[in-house]
C-alpha cells in the first residue's frame, strides 16, 4: 500500500520544528511501523537526504525506547502496544499519517521524533531501588511473598519506562511512571523499609525535572503500552499521606 | 512544607477543600428545596440560620478558606502544568479525558464569579432594592419574596442556569477526582466513582436550576 507520511523534523532542542511529508510507496502490511520507518529513511539516504531519527532498540515491545505520537496518540493508541509492535495492516491504502515525538519540557528534542528521557532517570535515581547487600541470587522462597502482593508488585514492574503516560498526558504529568516503581516496591518487605523516603523523593525528583500534576485525566492508562493501571497513582497517593503523617 | 509546597501535596491540599465545597452545595441545595414547601418555610430556614449568630461567621470563615486556598492551588497547580507541556502537538487525540476534566480551571473561575454575583444578588443584597423586604426587627428580610421576586426577569435566571452547568462540569470531574487523589480508589471502585461523580453532579445540576426555572415559569409565585 501507499501513504502519506506528516513527520516532525527538528534538528535539535532550540531549532523551531515543522512537519514535513514524505511518501511510502511500497508498505507491507505486514511490516512493523519501524520497519515502514527504515524503508522511508534507506529511500532518504539513497537520495542524499537528511535520515529521520527515531528511537528504538529491541523492537520486541519490552526495552521502552520506540516513542511516537502517531495520528495524536501515543504508541498510535493500539491497546498494549509500543509503535514496534504496530503492524502496518492497522492502517489503510492511501492513509495520511501523522508522525510526532513525545512533547514535554521534561522531554527536550535531540533530533525529529528522538527526545532526551533523562527525567525519568532522575526520578528512579531518586528512589526506584532498595538499599541492601547484593550477593548472590537469594534462595526461592526465601523471604515469603503473598501471592496478592507479588502479582501486584509484579503488574506495577510491568512499566518499561517509554514515557507514552507523559506523551499523552494533557499535563505531561510523569505519576503513572512514578506510581508504578512506587506501588512495585511498597508492597515488597525489601521495598517497604525505605517506603516513606522513597515516595517524596521520587515525587519531588519529578516536580524537579519539569514534569507537571496530575489531575486524574486517565490518559496515562489508556497509552500505556503495558496497561498500567491508574490504580498505582492512588496507591502513590496513598504511600504520601502515610509519609506526611508517619 | 511538604503540604504546600509538593505536587501530590498541593492535590491533597485541593482534594480536601474541594470536598469541603461539594459538601457545601449538597446542603445549601437541601434547604434552598424548602422554597418548594412554602413562604413559612423557607423563611424559618433562614431565621434559624440567622439565629445562630456568630456560629454563622465561624461557618463563612471556613467556607471562605476552603475557596480560597482551592482557587489560589487550582490556579497555580494549572500554570504548572500549562508550562510542562510548552508546545503540545500538531495532531492530539485523547482517548479517556473529557471537556469537564479538561475545563478544571475555567469552569472554576466562572463558578468564582458567579459566586460573586449570588452572593451579591441574595446575601448582601445590593443589586436589586425593590426586591429586598424588611421582615420581624432582626434585620432579616423575607427571603421567600426576595427570591421569588429575584427571578422574575429572565436574566437573572439565565445566569444562574448557565453558572449551575459549569457546577455540573467541575463536579462531574472533581468527586472521583477526591477519591483518586486521596488515594482511596482502586481499578474496581475507580469507575463507581466516576459514574456517582457524573449523577451527584446531575443532581446538583436539576436541583439547583429548578428554583429559578419554576419561578419564572409561574410555577412557585407570591
Ligand atoms: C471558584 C473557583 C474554583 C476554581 C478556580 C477551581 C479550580 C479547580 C482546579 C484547577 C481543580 C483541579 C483540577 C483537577 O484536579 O482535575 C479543581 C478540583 C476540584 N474542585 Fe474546584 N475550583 C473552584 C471552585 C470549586 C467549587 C465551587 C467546588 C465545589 C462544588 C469545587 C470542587 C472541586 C473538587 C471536588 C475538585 C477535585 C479535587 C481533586 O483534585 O481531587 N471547586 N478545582
Ligand atoms: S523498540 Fe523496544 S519497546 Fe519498542
Amino acid at each position: 500500500m501507499k501513504l502519506k507520511l506528516h513527520v516532525w523534523r527538528q534538528n535539535g532542542p532550540n531549532d523551531k520544528g515543522r512537519l514535513e511529508t514524505y511518501e511510502a510507496p511500497d508498505v507491507s502490511p505486514d511490516q512493523s511501523f519501524l520497519e515502514m520507518l527504515d524503508d522511508v529513511n534507506q529511500a532518504l539516504a539513497k537520495e542524499g537526504r537528511d535520515i529521520i531519527a527515531f528511537d528504538h532498540d529491541c523492537r520486541e515491545g519490552i526495552c521502552g525506547m520506540c516513542s511516537q505520537v502517531i495520528n495524536g496518540k501515543a504508541h498510535g493508541g493500539q491497546e498494549r502496544t509500543t509503535v514496534c509492535q504496530l503492524h502496518m495492516r492497522e492502517f489503510n491504502d492511501g492513509d495520511e499519517i501523522y508522525i510526532e515525538p513525545w512533547k514535554a519540557k521534561a522531554f527536550p528534542i535531540i533530533k525529529d521524533l528522538a527526545v532526551d528521557r533523562t527525567g525519568l532517570e532522575k526520578i528512579i535515581q531518586a528512589g526506584g531501588y532498595t538499599s541492601c547487600h547484593t550477593g548472590g541470587v537469594a534462595d526461592g522462597n526465601a523471604l515469603p511473598i503473598g501471592k496478592e502482593a507479588a502479582d501486584y508488585a509484579m503488574d506495577a514492574a510491568e512499566c518499561i519506562g517509554c514515557g507514552a503516560c507523559v506523551a499523552s498526558c494533557p499535563n505531561s504529568s510523569a505519576m503513572l511512571f512514578t506510581s508504578a516503581k512506587v506501588a512495585q516496591l511498597a508492597v515488597l518487605p525489601q521495598g517497604k523499609v525505605e517506603a516513606h523516603r522513597r515516595v517524596m523523593a521520587m515525587t519531588e525528583a519529578a516536580k524537579e525535572s519539569d514534569f507537571g500534576n496530575c489531575t486524574n485525566h486517565y490518559e496515562c492508562q489508556a497509552a500505556c503500552p503495558k496497561g498500567i493501571d491508574v490504580k498505582f497513582i492512588a496507591k502513590l497517593n496513598r504511600e504520601y499521606l502515610k509519609a506526611l503523617i508517619k | 512544607m511538604q503540604l504546600t509546597q509538593s505536587s501530590v501535596g498541593r492535590k491533597i491540599i485541593m482534594a480536601v477543600t474541594g470536598i469541603v465545597l461539594v459538601a457545601f452545595v449538597c446542603v445549601h441545595l437541601l434547604g434552598n428545596t424548602s422554597i418548594f414547601v412554602g413562604a413559612d418555610a423557607i423563611n424559618a430556614y433562614a431565621q434559624k440560620l440567622h439565629s445562630l449568630g456568630p456560629l454563622v461567621w465561624v461557618f463563612r470563615l471556613v467556607m471562605l478558606a476552603a475557596f480560597v486556598i482551592h482557587i489560589f492551588f487550582g490556579i497555580q497547580l494549572t500554570i504548572e502544568n500549562k508550562a510542562a507541556t510548552p508546545e503540545a502537538n500538531v495532531q492530539v487525540k485523547r482517548q479517556k479525558t473529557g471537556f469537564a476534566a479538561e475545563t478544571m480551571v475555567i469552569s472554576g473561575l466562572v463558578l468564582l464569579a458567579f459566586v460573586i454575583y449570588h452572593l451579591l444578588h441574595f446575601t448582601v443584597r445590593v443589586t436589586n432594592p425593590e426586591i429586598y423586604v424588611p421582615m420581624g426587627d432582626q434585620g432579616m428580610v423575607d427571603v421567600y419574596y426576595m427570591v421569588v421576586m429575584g427571578f422574575q426577569a429572565v436574566l437573572p435566571v439565565a445566569v444562574y442556569v448557565v453558572a449551575m452547568g459549569f457546577l455540573f462540569l467541575h463536579v462531574s470531574h472533581g468527586f472521583q477526582s477526591f477519591f483518586q487523589t486521596l488515594g482511596l480508589s482502586n481499578d474496581k471502585s475507580l469507575p463507581i466513582t466516576m459514574n456517582i461523580s457524573k449523577l451527584i453532579a446531575v443532581v446538583l445540576l436539576l436541583g439547583y436550576i429548578s428554583i429559578p426555572v419554576l419561578i419564572v415559569a409561574g410555577l412557585v409565585k407570591i
